[in-house]
């Protein structure tokens, strides 16, 4: 059996330091794995959340060597075990204690967003039709597990802090996916250059390579949505039309 | 005496997975105050973990299916000491539930022609499992979160409960401690649904995560319910083994749905050697046979991987025990050998199994396309529950609800893959609205001071000094002791041992102590679990020695055969006043004649 050390962020509320632990280190495991042990072991108190063990919940997310990423997905053989892991929380949200972050902020977010509304069922039965190619387009962005590491690394919330003018790449991708959904009526457009301010993504694609369910946030549901946003309002020519339509009431 | 905050609800729902919101929707629907309180953050419930799918018969794939058929697997598949009506219930509700989903927003994998399309799984007839790839518990989850979140239902995350408060003979709310902050929170309510899911966490090898301490079980054990069905513990046959970290991560069912096949150390097909008299007829004989009906063939028969989970995951401990076990301990499920058959093996396996290509890559090293999986049974379901009306959810507490995991009678001695997701939605739904119309019929209740003061001073025990037990190594050692002596293979000699260990711990878990203090505390938490534990670890081996045969998912080495006698009964376990635990039987009632029929039609 192996040693390993690990200095973990141990504190409340923003205040405290990194605690440096030694422990035995097999095969396989992964750094929730150590840290569940360290907390078993000899720290009872240390805080982290933790569900599925399987990278299908989010719950777990943390700053591992600096790097946002779930601790359930992230095998000891792929870091550099000869100096010391460093385990934090993310920095993006307000720190509870320890290894846990109030997240709350993302579901006061979400509420926001205007809900799911389908069209009328297309079968007499109540049902719908629908293409699977239509469909894998927006089980992309439904594959989401609300880890929050996007959010984290987002420069707009973690270094400028707009959290009150900016929905961040998360909720971007969940207005994709209803926006894009083949059934839904809804229109979120103004919502997204108004409230969401989509404009402020500079599209450094930060988030899309931090997701760990492979999604392709930048390109695939934020760039559309920014293409959709400046079609229906900064588009010469169908401002002009708007005009027109108006003046024609 | 510690300070308390006081919420007032007509309805709480304690358990936020697929049963707990689909019972906080409904129960708002009526129109109802609804508070939802979640033991850790909303959409992070064990749901989320559900793979397979849902099963509903509506059709889409082969139109013989109806809800005869799905009524007669599941009992089938439950040895037939399932609550009947539930499963009539299920069965004829399932299909609207979906589609109900789809309605609130759900993207199900299509059919050719734009329906939901459906797969196959155990024990099912026809191809009957609502899916997406291979993560339909997150979809389902999501969808319930984010239509919920816009019905006016109070949610309260991060908030676990640790009894429920009584008026009388009736339930009147749920004391509660937050996480974040430790401070206790009294929930005063007309009428409570638990849907707290299993107790998955009383076991050493197991794909539960650490929510899942029998709460709700042992909850309404002490309020006075009743427990049913407690030996029923699901061993689900494909959890990972290897890396040992991983050991326990369940490997979905969908990849012997998909045409997975499981092979010993030999390289030989094992399950063709033990088909169960029950299934022969259903059951393909040849590997020909079995691989036409997972591609959609109609006139074969469904290959044996395909058997219900308590028997695969039987000849899966046979195959070890007798040496021809894989390398770490478990046998080889194999889904590259479709290669032989497609040509698009590859990108077909990551479209329809995505998220278990993700997890052997990134966790074991292994290409689930080219190379075979390592898998052994794991700790998955437990059938059994608190005892509840199948119309209403009630259980025999007034007031007091319960659906999905935590309550008992749709699945009998051994649960059908994909009945778990639809169940959360049929009995969830019903559970909300029958705890809706309990509210608006009952009066006002009122909540004992003297109870939650005496509630509260217990679970500040773990801060006092000398309280020197570890509560994790507590809890490692009844995982431990629960998997070698209460597991897949069981005997009254070591079950007895096992009781008395329970005492043992019990002893041990009155002296855990939490250093710290009570802000988000896992050690505290760890430790308040303890009891839940506990409860349902010795409900479960008490239940186990008292049925004296092998049925379903108990399976006694020292009573091998099922005995027709023990059919006509389930177990229930209640707590005495003198707090000592009951094992009574309780007679199944007598099944409806078109019922009846309806099993000897479906052969």
């Amino acid at each position: 059996m192996k040693k390993a050390k690990f200095k973990i962020w141990r504190g409340e509320r923003g205040e405290g330091d990194f605690v440096e632990y030694d422990t035995n280190i097999s095969e396989g495991m992964v750094v929730l794995d150590a840290v569940l042990q360290i907390q078993a072991e000899q720290a009872n108190d240390l805080a982290c959340r933790w569900n599925c063990k399987a990278g299908k919940c989010g719950s777990c997310s943390a700053e591992i060597n600096g790097m946002p990423k779930l601790m359930c997905m992230t095998r000891l053989n792929s870091l550099p075990m000869d100096e010391p892991v460093t385990v934090e929380p993310m920095r993006a949200f307000p720190s509870i204690r320890d290894l846990t972050t109030d997240v709350s902020w993302n579901y006061r977010v979400k509420e926001k967003i205007k809900p799911f509304a389908p069209r009328e069922p297309d079968a007499e039965d109540g049902t719908w039709r629908m293409d699977q190619k239509d469909v894998d387009r927006v089980q992309e962005f439904r594959k989401c597990i609300e880890c929050f590491l996007c959010q984290d690394v987002c420069h707009v919330l973690r270094d400028h802090h707009q959290h009150d003018d900016f929905i961040g790449p998360r909720f971007l991708v969940y207005t994709a996916a209803l926006e894009m959904h083949p059934l839904d009526t809804e229109d979120r457009l103004e919502a997204l250059k108004d409230e969401a301010n989509i404009g402020l993504c500079n599209i450094t694609k930060c988030c899309t390579k931090v997701c760990p369910e492979h999604i392709t946030i930048t390109d695939n549901a934020i760039i559309p949505l920014k293409e959709r946003v400046v079609d229906e309002y900064y588009d010469p020519v169908r401002k002009l039309l708007k005009i027109f339509r108006k003046k024609g009431k | 005496m510690a300070e308390h905050q006081t919420f007032e609800h007509d309805v709480i729902v304690i358990g936020a997975g697929g049963a707990g919101l689909r019972a906080a929707i409904e129960a708002s629907a009526a129109g109802v105050s609804v508070g939802l309180i979640c033991k850790s953050l909303l959409g992070k419930a064990h749901t989320v973990m559900a793979e397979g799918g849902m099963a509903a018969a509506i059709a889409n794939v082969d139109e013989r299916d109806n809800w005869k058929v799905h009524f007669s697997d599941t009992m089938r598949g439950g040895q037939y000491v399932n609550n009947w009506r539930m499963a009539e219930l299920h069965a004829k509700e399932a299909p609207d539930r979906v589609r109900e989903l789809e309605a609130w927003g759900a993207v199900f994998d299509r059919t050719k022609d734009g329906k939901i399309l459906q797969r196959n799984f155990g024990g099912h007839k026809y191809p009957r499992l609502a899916h997406v790839g291979d993560r339909t518990g997150l979809e389902m989850i999501r969808t319930l979160q984010d239509h919920g979140i816009h019905q006016g239902i109070d949610v309260h995350m991060e908030v676990t409960v640790i009894a429920l408060l009584k008026d009388g003979d009736r339930v009147s709310g749920a004391l509660a401690y937050e996480r974040e902050r430790g401070r206790f929170k009294v929930f005063k309510a007309k009428a409570v649904v638990l849907a707290t899911g299993g107790i998955g966490r009383a076991f050493k090898i197991s794909s539960n995560s650490w929510e899942y301490t029998g709460d709700g079980h042992s909850l309404a054990y002490h309020a006075g319910a009743e427990l049913q069905d407690m030996e029923f513990v699901q061993f689900h046959p494909t959890g990972m083994v290897y890396p040992p970290s991983v050991r326990g991560i369940l490997v979905t069912e969908g990849v012997r749905g998909e045409g997975g096949i499981l092979k010993n150390n030999q390289g030989k097909r094992f399950m063709f050697d033990d088909i169960p008299e029950l299934y022969k007829d259903q059951t393909a004989d040849n590997p020909e046979e079995g691989w036409k009906y997972t591609q959609g063939d109609k006139a074969s028969r469904r290959p044996p991987e395909l058997l219900t989970r308590d028997h695969v995951a039987r000849c899966i401990v046979r195959e070890i025990r007798e040496g021809r076990g894989s390398p770490n301990g478990g046998v080889f499920l194999d889904i590259a050998w479709i290669k032989e058959k497609r040509g698009d093996a590859e990108t077909h396996i990551k479209k329809k199994l995505p998220s278990m290509y993700h997890q052997f890559k990134e966790l074991a090293d292994i290409d689930i396309t080219k190379e075979p999986m390592e898998v052994g049974p794991t700790t998955h379901y437990v059938m059994g529950g608190i005892r509840v009306d199948a119309e209403s959810q009630m259980s025999t507490v007034a007031g007091l609800f319960a659906a999905g995991e935590c309550a008992v009678g749709l699945h009998g001695a051994n649960r059908l893959g994909g009945n778990s997701l639809s169940d959360l939605l049929v009995f969830g739904k019903r559970a909300g609205e029958h705890a809706a119309t309990f509210a608006k019929k009952h009066g006002e209740v009122t909540v004992d001071e003297g109870q939650i003061a005496s509630c509260t001073r217990a679970a500040l025990l773990p801060f006092e000094s000398g309280r020197t037990e570890n509560p994790y190594e507590i809890q490692a050692d009844l995982q431990e002791m629960m998997q070698d002596k209460v597991g897949i293979v069981r005997t009254e000699d070591e079950m007895l041992e096992a009781i008395s260990g329970v005492a043992e711990l019990r002893a041990r878990a009155e002296k855990a102590g939490a250093p710290g203090n009570i802000e988000y505390n896992p050690g505290w938490h760890t430790a308040l679990d303890l009891d839940n534990l506990l409860t349902v670890s010795e409900a479960i081996a008490r239940s186990a020695v008292e049925r004296k045969e092998s049925r379903g998912a108990q399976f006694r080495e020292d009573y091998p055969d099922k005995d027709p006698e023990m059919s006509k009964f389930n177990i229930v376990t209640r707590k005495l006043e003198d707090g000592s635990m009951e094992v009574v039987r309780r007679d199944i009632p007598e099944i409806t004649p078109e019922l009846s029929e309806i099993i000897k039609e479906m052969g």
